[in-house]
């Protein structure tokens, strides 16, 4: 049998749920794992919302930090690791653009090319998420599409959304559930489903 | 506003569309509904998958230092586990369930429970037992952690450890002066948590070799690891 050799630190082998735990008892790797882990879909999400470099990092950083400070209260049977600190980025996004008042709703100009620093893995596996999901809303009626999409991506709130298309609010908050549930339903379908296909974790 | 008004708000709030009076409302509200609690856990996982259909262009490398340069400012002033001799505090699941990720077990136990086989949870299980006793202590060492309850009873996290060959097996053993004492069999693997039997008194070694499977009566072969509890 071969020598052994202490090994590096790794978290390759721990789950996005036990990596937000050690952030909880303050470990700095693994806020740098957990930023490696969903960094890039953050900032992707915050620059998708906010449309500019700046304040896009200024939304990352404020969620991020928001998880280091606060990782004791997230519970994972409540939530997976992946939707909390989305969430908390998204929270700070639209904070940031409602302040700001420069949202638009539109898609981000085509061209966006990904450093090449990014693995390969990465990049097939976002490209899968990304097709999955967009697949998923293009099945919903378009009225809870909209809907779904000002609100998520524009940061509008209920009754701004209401004002800007003219409607009851009884009606955006309708179609906000009917569209929010379908959706649930559409990324649970087999064909759909998140576990078709999974990336290799990096073990760097 | 009233209860049904309110629970209609969940969906809403898991898109962050919510006017902050109403958000601040319905965060009141969810404290004591656990119908909202549970819808909103669910659509807010739909609402999360929103942001994987954006392009994901790569942030700039500074923004990562920038974040970690910020948090170690901020540290808050708790005590992590320290490298060798940390004293676990006081007893409560959270803080077994804290440190057994903390030693890598229960990584995938935390999601999906239903992936590990019984006997491996019940012995993950049995060591976070062991952590949760007020005064256990944790000993590191470079490939795992030795785990030992005030009353002797240990246990043994092992990590990266090659799985045994065919025919053979790991074979844990307690020393204390006189003849090894066997201790538990265990097949390696990426984490291995071994409750031994026998008790650790302090100042005993645990020892590692490789055996023939089903295990022996003393050792035969050089320790692949040794720890002194």
């Amino acid at each position: 049998m071969s020598e052994y050799r202490p090994m590096a630190r790794t978290f390759a082998h721990l789950s996005d749920e036990a990596i937000v735990a050690l952030v909880a008892r303050s470990d700095e790797e693994a806020l740098a794992e957990l930023y490696d882990r969903f960094g890039r879909v953050a900032y992707g999400l915050a620059l998708r919302v906010l449309r500019d470099d700046k304040l896009a990092e200024d939304a990352v950083q404020e969620g991020f930090l928001t998880a280091w400070r606060n990782a004791d209260r997230f519970m994972p049977e409540r939530a997976k690791a992946s939707t909390w600190i989305l969430t908390l980025v998204h929270r700070r996004a639209v904070d940031l653009v409602r302040r700001e008042d420069r949202r638009r709703a539109e898609p981000l100009a085509e061209g966006v090319e990904p450093a090449p620093t990014a693995s390969v893995e990465d990049d097939a596996w976002l490209r899968f998420e990304r097709e999955r999901v967009q697949a998923a809303l293009r099945q919903l009626p378009d009225q809870q599409r909209e809907a779904l999409e000002l609100a998520y991506y524009g940061g509008f709130s209920q009754s701004e959304l209401a004002e800007r298309l003219g409607q009851p609010v009884g009606t955006i908050k309708s179609r906000m559930f009917t569209g929010l549930a379908r959706l649930r339903e559409l990324l649970a379908e087999p064909g759909n489903g998140e576990t078709a296909w999974k990336p290799t974790p990096s073990t760097t | 506003m009233e209860a049904n008004a309110l629970h209609d708000l969940t969906a809403a709030y898991a898109l962050d569309a919510l006017d902050v009076d109403d958000a601040r409302e319905y965060e009141a509200h969810l404290s004591h509904c656990d119908r909202c609690r549970d819808e909103l856990a669910s659509l807010s996982e739909a609402a999360g998958a929103l942001a994987y259909a954006t392009e994901a262009p790569m942030p700039p490398p500074e923004l990562r230092a920038r974040i970690l340069q910020q948090a170690r400012r901020e540290r808050p002033n708790v005590v992590p586990l320290r490298p060798r001799w940390a004293v676990p505090v006081a007893a409560a699941a959270a803080v077994a369930a804290c440190a057994a990720i903390a030693l890598g077990i229960w990584a995938v136990s935390l999601s999906s429970k239903l992936d590990r086989r019984d006997a491996a949870l019940a012995r993950e299980q049995r060591v976070a037992a062991i952590l949760a006793q007020p005064g256990s202590r944790t000993i590191h060492f470079a490939r795992g952690t030795l785990v030992v309850g005030k009353a002797g009873d240990a246990a043994l996290v092992v990590q990266h450890l090659e799985r045994a060959p065919t025919g053979r097996t790991y074979e844990a053993w307690i020393s204390a002066g006189g003849p090894p004492r066997r201790a538990g069999l265990f097949n390696g693997g990426q984490n291995s948590a071994v409750p031994l039997k026998g008790s650790v008194q302090s100042g005993a070694s645990v020892l590692v070799t490789v055996e023939k499977a089903g295990g022996v009566d003393a050792p035969t072969q050089k320790p692949i690891l040794s720890v002194q509890s």
